[in-house]
């Protein structure tokens, strides 16, 4: 009947006019069915009134057998112009007199049928005695056309039609004007959401039109946007709180991490320095063991200078902002792989590299994750006669590349996996692995921020798998691993 | 050749000045070593004035300048130095404890020559002393018309 998707305007014209014209239409027709059926049995009326007044003028004439006087008395039927035919019979069913006179006799019935009133294809046919007293005299036909009956339903027709037309029209102008009480407040309302909507103004509100349900409904609308106002205003404060509160804790860490640097250093520097000094300065003076004392001081020291700078690269990379690019990774990879090349000097390890993805990322601090993980696998194999090296990509998600390396270096036991990208935690000792126990924490931290994972799988003395998952941009055509055996003898 | 023009150390770290100048005196630097306390000093010697007020030898060969000393630091010298014409040939080199890239940017922002962060390990430490008073002192060629101007 009508979309779902129309306007509520139309709807409620379209449904309004609707049940109006059906109410007209159906008045209409049934008033025109009453008067048809009225109308048929008042001719019927009149025929018999008609028939009887005949019938006794014409009792004369039939007693006296003087069929002129009964023609004379049937021409009188001219009065009616619908009446188109007339006949007397005998009582014996033969023809006396006719009307009009000249009528074909194939026009009148062939025979006298009983008496009554019956509708035919020629009009409405009348068969009526004719009575003197009881005696029955003759039969008096009677044929009436419908022109009556057709001219008065022309009429009801005509007047039906424009009845139905004239209320149709009027309850058009009626609803189209009362339609906007109902709905006029709703179009408001929808107007109002979708200009909030659109404009992300929660200022804006809608004007209440009605008491009715729909002015209910927009004073609760504008309830709620004044909800959201007040949260919208209270979650923008307390950002901005939360902002400046952070802006100071990040300076407060800033100055922190320039105090550790500066403040921390300069006393070990001082140790070292000192210490060297004495070195050179009573070196003679001292014995075996004062001079292992010394070296001791000295050797510390460095060790500590190498936390500290592990620990401020640490921070550095949570504080510094990303400058995102396209990364080749095997071009970055490569480079670093030569640049760990020296660490391997003497030893026997077989590198095998597949195609890379190229991710996005900040190729300075991918660069610092890749020569993490493969500077710990070339530290970590140091034991194996043939170490094996591989750097390839793991099936992952779209959108994600998984790039492993894996080494059958002296690996580590699954157990203590959650320690392993923790600030200072190590899982081997310090005489057989050195190391600060930050690389791995800087890996993860870096993988982080990139919006990216990284996890690994190990066994002990049977080797880690490093897995970083980044975010990528273009996948390697074919993941074919290229061997590229690199043998140090 | 004349004597060797002085090398400039403001440093206010009393350790770090003997440090300093251990290293320079083991790589046989020969120039002689002027230490001030603070950047104030040191302005004060490179115009020859205040405590240096009359100073008639030749303006340093180089300046070794620590980042954070008090009253005028590191920075605030370098700042004045390279805008002066008549000092902006002295070739300056920022020691500091640490490399905090907000340091490093501003101090090659105002025209520094070199920026070096003092290493942990000593000998590291008189090797890249040594190599600062080498290369500024002795190889570094500075232009014909400052050269005239001594």
């Amino acid at each position: 009947m009508f979309s779902l998707r129309s306007s509520i305007r139309r709807k409620l014209m379209t449904m309004l006019l609707l049940t109006s014209g059906a109410a007209v239409t159906l008045t209409a027709v049934s008033y025109c069915a009453y008067e048809y059926f009225t109308f048929r049995r008042a001719i019927i009326t009149q025929i018999s009134l008609l028939g009887e007044v005949i019938g006794l003028n014409s009792t004369a004439a039939l007693a006296f057998d003087n069929a002129e006087d009964a023609e004379e008395i049937l021409s009188g039927l001219r009065a009616d112009r619908h009446l188109t035919a007339a006949a007397l019979y005998t009582p014996a069913g033969k023809l006396f007199a006719r009307y009009p006179a000249t009528l074909p006799f194939d026009r009148l019935p062939s025979m006298v049928l009983a008496d009554g009133h019956r509708y035919t294809r020629a009009g409405l046919e009348s068969f009526q005695p004719v009575l003197r007293d009881t005696t029955r005299l003759g039969t008096l036909y009677l044929q009436s056309d419908l022109g009556a009956l057709y001219e008065r339903m022309r009429l009801f027709l005509v007047v039906g039609i424009t009845v139905v037309a004239a209320s149709f029209g009027a309850s058009y102008l009626l609803t189209r004007s009362l339609q906007q009480q109902i709905s006029q407040p709703i179009v408001a309302l929808h107007d109002t959401a979708r200009a909030i909507s659109e404009r992300q103004d929660y200022s804006v509100r809608a004007t209440i039109e009605s008491d009715d349900e729909v002015g209910q409904l927009t004073s609760a609308f504008n309830h709620m946007l004044d909800q959201i106002q007040r949260l919208n205003v209270e979650l923008e404060q307390r950002v901005a709180e939360r902002t400046t509160e952070l802006q100071v804790a990040n300076q407060e860490l800033e100055a922190f991490s320039s105090s550790v640097s500066h403040d921390l250093r300069a006393p070990l520097r001082h140790i070292g320095g000192f210490a060297a000094m004495l070195q050179t300065h009573a070196s003679s003076a001292l014995d075996d063991k004062g001079r292992r004392y010394l070296t001791v001081i000295q050797e510390s020291v460095g060790r500590m200078g190498h936390l500290i700078d592990d620990l401020l690269d640490f921070s550095r990379h949570s504080r510094t902002e990303l400058r995102r690019q396209a990364v080749v990774l095997d071009t970055l990879l490569e480079q670093i792989r030569q640049s760990v090349l020296p660490e391997q000097a003497n030893r026997c390890v077989t590198w095998e590299v597949a195609p890379l993805p190229i991710v996005a990322g900040d190729e300075a601090l991918l660069r610092q994750v890749f020569a993490n993980i493969l500077s710990n696998a070339v530290k970590y194999t140091r034991r194996r006669e043939e170490a094996r090296i591989e750097i390839g990509v793991h099936p992952s998600s779209a959108g994600e590349a998984v790039v492993f390396v894996r080494d059958n270096g002296a690996g580590f036991d699954m157990k203590y996996v959650d320690k392993l990208f923790g600030v200072f935690q190590r899982l081997h000792a310090d005489d057989a692995f050195e190391g600060t126990g930050v690389g791995l924490a800087t890996v993860r931290r870096i993988v982080q921020r990139h919006g990216g994972r990284v996890w690994a799988e190990a066994k002990v003395e049977a080797g880690a798998t490093f897995f970083i998952a980044l975010p990528m941009i273009v996948t390697a055509v074919g993941a074919i691993p290229i061997s590229t055996p690199k043998v140090h003898p | 050749m004349s004597e060797p023009k002085c090398i400039l150390l403001a440093e206010d770290n009393p350790l770090d000045i003997e440090m300093t100048v251990n290293a320079l005196e083991t790589n046989h630097v020969a120039n002689q070593i002027v230490v001030v306390r603070n950047g104030a000093l040191a302005l004060d010697y490179l115009y020859a004035r205040g405590e240096y007020a009359g100073r008639t030898s030749a303006k340093p060969a180089l300046i070794l300048l620590d980042i954070k000393m008090p009253l005028v630091d590191g920075l605030d010298v370098l700042k004045i130095v390279k805008n002066d014409e008549t000092l902006q040939s002295i070739p300056i080199v920022m020691l500091t404890s640490s490399r905090e890239e907000a340091d490093l940017v501003r101090s090659y922002k105002l025209g520094i020559n070199a920026y070096v962060v003092k290493p942990v390990n000593f000998q590291g430490f008189v090797d890249a002393v040594k190599q600062l008073g080498v290369f500024w002192t002795v190889h570094n060629e500075l232009p014909e018309s400052f050269r005239k101007a001594e």
